[in-house]
């Protein structure tokens, strides 16, 4: 890779990486003044604040590299849906309580390890974005990894929603640890994180949660993938009208 | 004892009370008090509960629209600190006997009322602007006055909460600078939302001094203490200013400064407006019930799943114990 | 929610070398999760550096029926205050 590539490389890698933290965040925002009690109503948006100034770093970081004046907004706002690169997983409809707990789980021990990983960047500046969220996800997966033994061995009724969240979530998990050609290269000069040698950790880390939760692993006889080409679930589609929507209705202005 | 003593006993303990009231000492939670005292209290306190909780669905129905990531976070932030508020308040109402639970049901049976205000909708990201500037301005001039309320518990979350408020009203007022400042468009937005937040607001004070409800025992027992109309001049009085400054207009043919009473001169409020969406006929107070009752409701499944949780877990523990 | 969660109350450290100062209360399962609303409901602007939480039926208090026999005794030491030496200017701030 030449250093214009890398460069243009780098960008789309912080762009990723933003996407996945705003689609989620969004995800989570979604909960304000909806949650089972005031306290996780507090919680939760607490996360959601989390994701949301991550997605923020990413871009600043994407805007900087591109030098073309273009800002955090320009990529959260003036981007279609093919256009988005996040992971699926993250944009996934909240669902109820349990589903929206065990997505977090599931994103909570992949962030964690990935964000450990990326603290060893060789780009500085994607390392200082770590460091930062190393200390959110290992909060947040402390929090997610308790609702998981709640939920799971709470009722009958809180342990057959996890166990149907988790079946419904399991086969978007995969592509969580593939890596595309731009993701190898840049694995390969030092920057971006090996998310398949996160792999076995995670697997092991999982089960042992779901074991401890009473819940079954999935079969993994099903998988989705194509976030990071821009093949999404129809649901982003949605995400974003929402999101853009001032930006569109009245293009260029300040607010 | 005998009823003649009894009601002697009592004379003698509310006279005590009052005493301690006139003397500026703050009641706290364990300390005697009339049982109206701590009615009057629970009603206050968890009317104001209510109003942050349910304040919350206006602003938070733009959370997912707001037009900047900055004014998102500014936006969450800020709903989240209407439910750390609220859960202060549940807190300091709680020192006095009345459960989450039971103060969560007289709302959802409409026996509790909440800030009327909060029924009207929030239609334009200009109304984010206004609600922060004029709505939390109206409630900063309450709040400001009630760190100073007898009840310890109620002063003290107050305090807290005037701390964290003032910059919510500061985003809110930045917002609608931004629109005055921006394209014509945006100007007759934020105007627009002045227009329809203007009245609304004045009536969060509540009726005048003369025919509110609980006002005259409240101020002898120093649970408020500063009257409605004072508060509400008080409001008048900082605002126009602020809208001045940004070139808004407020929409009262009214309005004129009294040299002779050193305070802005008003126009009538429509109280049976007022009335009107108290008692449930606003624009929004269906919708604005049923959420909040839709997520209690919702949210049932997973408190049960905690109690049950623990319960285990507690078993769980004593057998290892035995 | 007082059938479903306890209630805890919540001290606050606000800065090191301070004391940790009652803010509130909270409902929760347990302390661990208590310890941890804590953290997201009273310290939303880092006002804490280290957070206790108490079950509140933990806490024993004191009656305002015991005062007089609680306090009063200790209210006619007035040698036991800085106060009660008068001393000439020169060395007043001792």
């Amino acid at each position: 890779m030449n250093a214009a590539n890398r460069h243009e490389a780098v960008l789309q890698y912080a762009v990723r990486l933003g996407d996945d933290a705003l689609v989620l965040g969004h995800r989570l925002s979604e909960w304000c003044s909806n949650a089972p009690f005031l306290e996780e109503d507090l919680a939760l948006t607490n996360v959601a604040l989390d994701y949301i100034g991550r997605a923020r770093m990413f871009y600043s970081y994407a805007a900087e590299l591109s030098g073309d004046g273009r800002s955090e907004d320009s990529f959260a706002y003036l981007r279609d849906c093919r256009e988005f690169t996040n992971l699926l997983l993250h944009e996934l409809p909240r669902g109820d309580f349990a589903f929206t707990m065990a997505r977090q789980y599931l994103v909570d021990e992949y962030a964690l390890a990935f964000m450990e990983a990326l603290l060893e960047s060789a780009d500085p500046q994607l390392a200082g974005i770590a460091a930062k969220a190393v200390k959110e996800s290992r909060y947040h997966l402390r929090r997610s990894r308790d609702w998981m033994l709640r939920l799971g061995d709470g009722t009958e009724e809180s342990h057959r929603r996890l166990q149907s969240a988790i079946d419904d979530l399991w086969g978007y998990t995969h592509e969580l640890f593939e890596l595309d050609e731009l993701e190898q290269e840049l694995v390969a000069a030092g920057i971006a994180v090996d998310s398949a040698a996160l792999r076995p950790a995670w697997d092991a880390a999982v089960r042992a949660t779901l074991d401890e939760a009473t819940i079954a692993v999935p079969a993994g006889d099903w998988s989705v993938r194509g976030g990071r080409q821009g093949i999404h679930t129809e649901s982003l589609g949605h995400l974003l009208s929402e999101l853009q929507f001032m930006q569109r209705a009245y293009p260029g202005l300040e607010w | 004892m005998t009823t003649e003593h009894h009601e002697q006993d009592l004379a003698a303990l509310e006279q005590r009370f009052q005493a301690r009231i006139d003397a500026e000492e703050k009641i706290e939670p364990k300390d005697w008090m009339p049982e109206k005292y701590r009615q009057n209290l629970i009603r206050q306190i968890s009317q104001h509960a209510h109003s942050e909780v349910i304040g919350m669905q206006p602003e938070g129905n733009w959370i997912t629209r707001a037009p900047s990531l900055h004014r998102k976070c500014i936006l969450l932030a800020k709903v989240q600190d209407e439910g750390g508020h609220g859960l202060y308040l549940y807190s300091a109402a709680e020192t006095l006997g009345a459960s989450r639970e039971e103060m969560n049901q007289a709302l959802h049976d409409g026996r509790a009322k909440y800030a009327s205000i909060f029924n009207y909708p929030a239609l334009t990201w200009a109304d984010i602007g206004a609600i922060g500037w004029l709505v939390d301005g109206a409630a900063i001039v309450n709040q400001v006055s009630l760190q100073r309320t007898s009840y310890g518990p109620y002063a003290r979350g107050m305090v807290r909460i005037c701390k964290e408020e003032s910059f919510h009203q500061r985003q809110g007022y930045h917002i609608m600078m931004t629109l005055a400042r921006g394209t014509a468009e945006q100007k007759a937005m934020a105007q627009d939302s002045l227009n329809r937040f203007w009245w609304p607001s004045l009536m969060m004070f509540g009726p005048h001094d003369a025919e509110s409800a609980h006002s005259a025992q409240s101020m002898k027992w120093k649970i408020k203490r500063q009257s409605n109309d004072e508060l509400r001049q008080k409001f008048v009085d900082q605002s126009v200013k602020q809208a001045e400054v940004i070139g808004l207009s407020i929409p009262d043919p009214d309005l004129q400064w009294n040299e002779q009473r050193g305070h802005y001169d008003f126009g009538d409020i429509d109280w049976e407006e007022f009335n009107r969406v108290i008692n449930g006929d606003g624009p929004c107070n269906r919708q604005r019930l049923a959420h909040h009752v839709k997520a209690h409701e919702e949210g049932q499944w997973v408190r049960d799943a905690i109690s049950a949780h623990e319960a285990k877990k507690r078993q769980r523990n004593d057998r290892q114990a035995a | 929610m007082s059938e479903h969660m306890k209630l805890y109350e919540v001290f606050i450290r606000s800065r090191r070398g301070l004391d940790h100062k009652h803010v509130g209360s909270l409902h929760a399962e347990d302390p661990a999760q208590a310890l941890e609303y804590a953290r997201d409901v009273y310290t939303r602007r880092s006002e804490g550096v280290s957070i206790w939480v108490v079950n509140s039926s933990d806490i024993v208090a004191s009656q305002e029926g015991d005062c007089e026999s609680f306090y009063d005794p200790l209210d006619d030491k007035p040698y036991r205050h800085a106060t009660h030496y008068q001393l000439p200017d020169e060395v007043n701030n001792m």
